[in-house]
């Protein structure tokens, strides 16, 4: 039998998840969750070398695999954090064993859905995924039963419902228009089929389902003016959560959006989605930017960085182009290994100190160095400031736009200080100074958190060529 | 297409819409209850027409389960969560309802203006189906933003959802019809045990959301 690849980035989480419903320690479970990370992992690399023949539900092409790959590694990297910092949480009673085996099996099938939706052909294949995605991260981010928690899981509940909702009826347009031209049944729906054909399509209607599409997936993506679930749910889940939605299912829904954009822009006489998408991407960018400044939490104040890098990709994408297509890939990998880096700090530091208050916790270079340094380290990758990943992404954005639109790139550049002066402002109290809040040791692993960095900072200075023509290749694929 | 089923179609869409109207000016938890059961009602006879007129056996099933799980299970069940939580007598408005059917009234002409405009080549029944079922969606919105209580904002998600059936079974041949009502079923159900495994009741001694926004992060 011929090794799979497709089935085994599918079936590996599923199998997992099944199994670690049944296993009742915690440890073996965390074991278990990172094998099972570990071999879907190692299923989307072999990606790159075999191309699977998939049927006619799903599809490989350049642009998913990369995202694939992305997506299993950070995913693989949490579940090793995970278990050093989920055992620190059933200690101090937070979480009780049958809730911890529901996480672990949760965390699996979420790994699941989030494969799903990349590989679907689709498009209400990929909906039903990203459904489904959205529903196990709910029960994850009201899993410690506090009144936040649950607040913060009945607002993204009903927010992402309706974003859900929303997308829905943008499918079910999208499949209005391609039916006089593709005829009945499901090759209405068959991504593959849609953009060979949607030159034909009534532009009317595709613009239609465009803007409800950009409506509902932008609310998973995070998009400013519905914005409004993703700090209560960033900051009131486990931090594993925290880190797999900043660093993962941000960028799933935002993929869901870049499939449509792609076949708007095969259709001449559609409206363009570039600038609806740059619109949105400066709003989140300028008000996620002032917002980090009041913030009290820690883990609320990353939630909006990542509203605020969210806008950046966006906008970038919505630039489109080749230049500004490659700036936005590369910022949304170092989004995702960088942001994901500062929760796996993040995570050890509100169990060291013992609360999530900036206000109550200080000088942590002091009483914790390894974790303090890896906190400044992270925040200073996030910020943009060179020589890091996230700078050269940055620079390229604001680069490729200077060149189109000058007055553009002014308000980008504005949000990107505004927001580098926010979190230098917060980072100062919380690393420095009068040491405050708790003392504890830290058991942490910080495996996780460091090869992040050290990836974020390699590819900072120097990006391998072989990576820079594929991402140039995904680049020209979105056109 | 004969003229009699295109008339019945168009009747069970518009009531819908009638129905969402109805539902918008409820101000009893338990009253509201019963209309939405009228409205899945409705939405069932709907989908049943449209699996009769397009010889689409699979609709049926959708029809089924719109008829037993949204008419039926989810009310009573509903109907159980408030006396248990004895809100049942709540009355509870956020708008005024003149406010509120003025605000129904603009997102219906809005829907009309949007959909009846940009399906010109469309035939007329999925054209004014897509319509209806725009209306509905847009409704079911408009009641989760006027109500505080969490029953209601809930009712209003359904009655939002039974707009995506609606327009779901109207575009002819869809693939896809009877899984996406079935993972919504699912999704709704998720809902309803939240409401009542979470026991917001128990732990915030009310329902209202706005006691919950009392707890929104920003610990001070």
């Amino acid at each position: 039998m011929r090794f799979d690849a497709i089935a085994a980035v599918l079936l590996v989480p599923l199998l997992a998840a099944a199994a670690l419903t049944l296993i009742p320690g915690y440890r073996a479970s965390a074991r278990m969750n990172v094998l099972a990370t570990v071999a879907t992992f190692l299923s989307a690399l072999s990606m790159f070398f075999i191309r699977p023949q998939p049927g006619s539900y799903l599809l490989v092409d350049d642009l998913n695999s990369t995202f694939i790959v992305l997506t299993t590694f950070v995913g693989f990297t949490t579940s090793v954090f995970s278990a050093s910092y989920i055992g620190h949480e059933l200690e101090t009673g937070r979480l009780t064993p049958t809730f911890l085996r529901f996480y672990h099996a949760m965390y699996q099938v979420l790994m699941f859905a989030m494969n799903l939706a990349l590989l679907a052909n689709n498009i209400g294949v990929m909906w039903v995924a990203i459904e489904l995605a959205t529903l196990t991260t709910v029960l994850m981010v009201g899993i410690y039963r506090t009144h936040e928690a649950l607040e913060a899981a009945w607002k993204y509940f009903i927010l992402g419902s309706v974003g859900i909702a929303l997308a829905l009826f943008g499918t079910i347009l999208v499949y209005m228009a391609a039916r006089p031209v593709v005829g009945e049944g499901v090759d209405g729906m068959v991504w593959t089929i849609l953009i060979t054909h949607a030159n034909a399509f009534d532009p009317a209607l595709l613009n239609v389902a465009f803007v409800f599409l950009l409506l509902g997936y932008g609310t998973k993506v995070g998009l400013a003016p519905l914005h409004a679930w993703l700090p209560d749910a960033h900051a009131e889940g486990p931090t594993p959560i925290s880190a797999v939605l900043s660093g993962l299912l941000l960028n799933i829904a935002l993929y869901a959006l870049l499939r449509f954009k792609m076949l708007l822009a095969v259709n001449s006489a559609a409206l363009a989605p570039g600038p609806l998408m740059v619109t949105l991407g400066l709003i989140s960018l300028v008000f996620a930017a002032f917002m980090l400044y009041r913030r009290r939490d820690i883990k609320r104040m990353f939630a909006y960085s990542s509203i605020e890098h969210m806008g950046i990709i966006t906008f970038a994408f919505g630039m489109g182009g080749p230049l500004a297509n490659f700036a936005g890939l590369l910022h949304m990998t170092m989004h995702s290994l960088t942001k994901s880096a500062i929760f796996f700090a993040v995570g050890h530091v509100a169990q060291v100190k013992g609360t999530q208050r900036i206000a109550d916790m200080g000088g942590l270079t002091v009483t914790n160095p390894v974790l303090g340094w890896g906190l400044i380290l992270g925040v200073i990758a996030i910020a943009g400031l060179p020589p890091l990943g996230i700078f050269m992404s940055e620079f390229l954005v604001v680069s490729s736009t200077f060149v189109r639109s000058p007055a553009l790139a002014i308000i980008l550049v504005f949000g990107l200080l505004v927001g580098l002066a926010g979190l230098f402002l917060r980072l100062n109290t919380i690393a420095f100074g009068e040491p405050r809040g708790g003392f504890a040791k830290t058991e942490a692993s910080y495996l996780p958190l460091f090869s992040h960095l050290a990836l974020v900072f390699a590819m900072g200075i120097y990006l391998p060529s072989a990576l820079v023509a594929w991402f140039e290749n995904v680049a020209r694929l979105l056109g | 297409m004969n003229g009699i089923d295109f008339d019945i179609a168009h009747l069970l869409a518009g009531s819908l819409v009638l129905i969402s109207f109805l539902e918008l000016y409820q101000d009893r938890l338990y009253a509201l209850l019963n209309v939405f059961a009228l409205h899945a009602l409705v939405l069932a006879l709907s989908v049943a027409w449209q699996a009769y007129i397009q010889d689409a056996p699979h609709l049926y099933i959708t029809a089924a389960l719109a008829l037993a799980f949204k008419a039926i299970i989810i009310p009573v069940v509903l109907h159980r969560i408030i006396v248990r939580l004895g809100v049942h007598r709540e009355i509870e408005q956020v708008v005024g309802v003149g406010a509120a059917m003025l605000a129904g009234m603009a997102l219906v002409a809005l829907s009309m203006v949007v959909m009846l405009r940009v399906t010109q080549e469309a035939d007329p029944l999925a054209r004014e189906d897509l319509a209806f079922a725009l209306s509905v969606v847009l409704l079911g919105l408009l009641m989760m933003v006027t109500r505080r209580n969490a029953v209601s904002q809930v009712v209003g998600f359904m009655s939002l959802e039974n707009g995506l059936v609606l327009a779901a079974t109207g575009a002819k041949g869809m693939p896809l019809v009877v899984e996406i009502s079935v993972a919504f079923s699912i999704l709704i159900a998720f809902i309803v045990i939240g409401i009542f495994l979470f026991r917001i009741r128990e732990r915030f001694d009310t329902v209202d959301v706005q006691a919950l926004d009392r707890f929104r992060g920003e610990r001070r």
